[in-house]
C-alpha cells in the first residue's frame, strides 16, 4: 500500500470500515423508529411477512421444541436420579426451557431461517435495481420493505417463543410419563410452581428484542447489498452471523438485568 | 396535470443539466456535463459502457446525489429538494431500468398496481384495473396480466417495465440502456414504443443507449458522452458525421451504415 493511499485511513482500513458500518447501523435504527410511527402504514405487507415468518416456520420450529424439551429430559434424568430426585425434573425443565431455551432456540433457528430469507431477498432486491425502482416510483421502500419486516419479526418471535416453550414442554411430558407415569395435570403444576411472573416477563423481553434484531440485521444487511450475486450471498450470511452474535450479547445483558430486578 | 404541462414553456428546459461532476472515490465519472431537454423531445445520450451515462440519469432521478453543479427538473432543482418534494417529483418521472427491475414476487398486475395504489389512494378498483389495462394494451401485453416476471422473455419484461413507469403519467421518461440484451427485433419493436409512448402520453425522454439503431431510430437529438462529458451534441446525422476520432472510433465498431 502506498504512503498517499495509507493517509486515506484514520487509523486502518478494517477499524474505519467498522466504524463507518457502525454509524451507518445506527443510522439505520434511528430511520426505522422515525419511520415506523409516520403513515402510510403497510398494513397488508405486514400481514404477509407475519404469515411467512410465523407460519412458515412453524414446522421446523415444532421439530425443534420437542426434540429440545425430549433430549433435555432423557439427559437430566440420571444426574437426577443419583439423588433420588427424579420427581423435580417437571420443575428443572420447565426452569430451563421458558427461562433460557425456548427464547434462545426459537431466536437462534429463526435467525437461520428468516434472518438469511431476509437478507437474501432484500439483497436481491438491491442488485437488481428493485429498490431503485420504488423510488422513483414514488414509493418509499424502507417502508414497505424494512418496517413491514422488522414488525412481523418482532411480533412473531415472542408468538413463536411460546409455541416453541409449550411443545418442548409437551416433549418433556411424554419423556415423563413414559418413565415415571405423572399424570399431565401433576407434570405441569409441578413445572409452573418454580416460575415466576419476572422469569415470563424476561423470556418475553428476550424474544421482543431477539425477534428485533433478527429483522432490523436481515433488512439492514439486504438494504446495504453490493457486487451483485456475490453481496446477495454476503448479505444473507452476514444476516446469521451478525444477529446470532447479537442475540448471544443480548442474553448475557438481559439475563444479568433480571438477575439485578430479582435482587 | 394536462393544463399544468402545457402552461410550462415550450421553451423552458424540462431538465436542465448545469456543471455536472460526479466521482466514486477517485474515478471520475461525469465532468463538467451540460444538456437540456425540451419539452416533447427525446434525447439519446449515447456512449460506451462505463462513461457514466447511467449515473447521469440516476442524478436525474435523485437515486444518486452530484458532487457539484446542478440538475433541474421540471424547474426544481433535485439535490435541493427534501423527501416529500423529491417523492412528488418522482411521480411526474418514469424511470426504465436497464433490467426491468420488475418486483420478482408480484405478478405483472401487483407490478403495474404497485405504484399506483401507493400514490392514488382514491382510487376505486375499477380505476386501478382500467388503467392496468391502459397500460397494458399501450405496450402489447394484455395478455401477459397474470404471469410472474420470470415467465416473461427479455422483450417482454423491457415492456412491462415501460408500462409500469406509464401507469403513473410521467411527464419525463428515463430509459436505460432500453435495447440491451435483446434480438434485433425486439429492439425494433422497443424503439417503436419508444416513439409511441412520446407521442401518446406526450413524455419528454433521456434515453440512454450504446446502440446506434436505437439511437437513430427514437433520438430527436443525440448527445455523445465520452471520457465522463458530451463531446458532440446534436441530430444524430450531425454527430454521426463528426470529424473527433474518438466518436468516429465508436461509429466504426458498429454496422449502422
Amino acid at each position: 500500500m502506498s504512503v498517499k493511499q495509507a493517509r486515506e485511513f484514520i487509523v486502518s482500513k478494517g477499524v474505519d470500515s467498522f466504524f463507518v458500518d457502525l454509524n451507518s447501523a445506527v443510522k439505520f435504527n434511528i430511520r426505522f423508529f422515525r419511520e415506523v410511527f409516520l403513515p402510510p402504514y403497510e398494513g397488508k405487507e405486514i400481514i404477509k411477512q407475519c404469515y411467512e415468518i410465523g407460519w412458515k416456520s412453524l414446522p421446523l420450529i415444532s421439530l425443534t421444541g420437542f426434540i429440545t424439551g425430549l433430549v433435555f429430559t432423557k439427559q437430566s434424568r440420571p444426574s437426577l436420579a443419583e439423588f433420588g430426585a427424579t420427581s423435580w425434573l417437571p420443575s428443572l425443565v420447565a426452569i430451563a426451557i421458558i427461562k433460557a431455551l425456548a427464547p434462545l432456540v426459537t431466536a437462534l433457528i429463526a435467525a437461520g431461517k428468516v434472518g438469511s430469507n431476509i437478507g437474501a431477498e432484500i439483497g436481491s432486491m438491491r442488485v437488481t435495481e428493485q429498490i431503485d425502482a420504488m423510488e422513483v416510483s414514488a414509493v418509499n421502500p424502507f417502508k414497505f420493505l424494512v418496517v413491514s419486516r422488522v414488525i412481523a419479526t418482532t411480533v412473531m418471535i415472542p408468538i413463536l417463543m411460546f409455541y416453541t416453550g409449550c411443545v418442548a414442554m409437551l416433549g418433556s411430558y411424554i419423556n415423563v410419563h413414559t418413565n415415571e407415569m405423572t399424570s399431565f395435570v401433576a407434570f405441569f403444576e409441578q413445572a409452573f410452581s418454580k416460575i415466576s411472573f419476572l422469569d415470563i416477563f424476561s423470556s418475553l423481553t428476550k424474544a421482543v428484542v431477539y425477534g428485533y434484531t433478527i429483522g432490523i440485521v436481515g433488512c439492514y444487511q439486504g438494504y446495504n447489498a453490493s457486487q451483485g450475486t456475490e453481496g446477495v450471498g454476503k448479505a444473507a450470511n452476514a444476516s446469521v452471523v451478525v444477529s446470532m452474535f447479537l442475540i448471544f450479547v443480548e442474553e448475557i445483558l438481559i439475563v444479568q438485568i433480571t438477575n439485578s430486578i430479582r435482587g | 396535470m394536462e393544463n399544468e404541462r402545457q402552461n410550462r414553456g415550450k421553451d423552458e428546459p424540462v431538465i436542465k443539466i448545469r456543471d455536472l461532476y460526479k466521482s466514486f472515490g477517485s474515478n471520475r465519472v461525469l465532468k463538467d456535463v451540460n444538456l437540456d431537454v425540451y419539452k416533447g423531445e427525446n434525447v439519446v445520450v449515447l456512449g460506451r459502457s462505463g462513461t457514466g451515462k447511467s449515473v447521469l440519469i440516476k442524478i436525474i432521478a435523485g437515486l444518486l446525489t452530484q458532487d457539484s453543479g446542478s440538475v433541474c427538473v421540471l424547474g426544481e432543482d433535485v439535490s435541493k429538494l427534501d423527501d416529500k418534494e423529491l417523492l412528488e417529483l418522482r411521480l411526474k418521472i418514469g424511470f426504465s431500468f436497464q433490467n426491468s427491475a420488475l418486483y420478482d414476487s408480484m405478478t405483472v398486475r401487483e407490478n403495474l398496481e404497485f405504484p399506483l395504489v401507493r400514490n392514488k389512494k382514491h382510487l376505486k378498483r375499477k380505476e386501478i384495473d382500467a388503467s392496468v389495462e391502459r397500460v397494458l394494451t399501450a405496450v402489447g401485453l394484455a395478455q401477459t396480466i397474470n404471469q410472474m416476471p420470470s415467465e416473461l422473455s427479455g422483450g417482454q419484461r423491457k415492456r412491462i417495465g415501460i408500462a409500469r413507469t406509464l401507469i403513473l403519467n410521467p411527464e419525463i421518461m428515463l430509459y436505460d440502456e432500453p435495447t440491451a440484451g435483446l434480438d434485433p427485433i425486439t429492439c425494433i419493436e422497443i424503439n417503436n414504443l419508444i416513439n409511441r409512448v412520446k407521442e401518446d402520453f406526450n413524455t419528454s425522454s433521456i434515453i440512454i443507449t450504446h446502440d446506434l439503431t436505437c439511437a437513430k431510430a427514437t433520438g430527436d437529438r443525440v448527445a455523445m458522452l465520452l471520457e465522463g462529458t458530451f463531446a458532440k451534441e446534436g441530430t444524430f446525422d450531425e454527430v454521426f458525421d463528426s470529424n473527433d476520432g474518438r466518436i468516429k472510433s465508436f461509429y466504426n465498431y458498429n454496422f449502422i451504415k
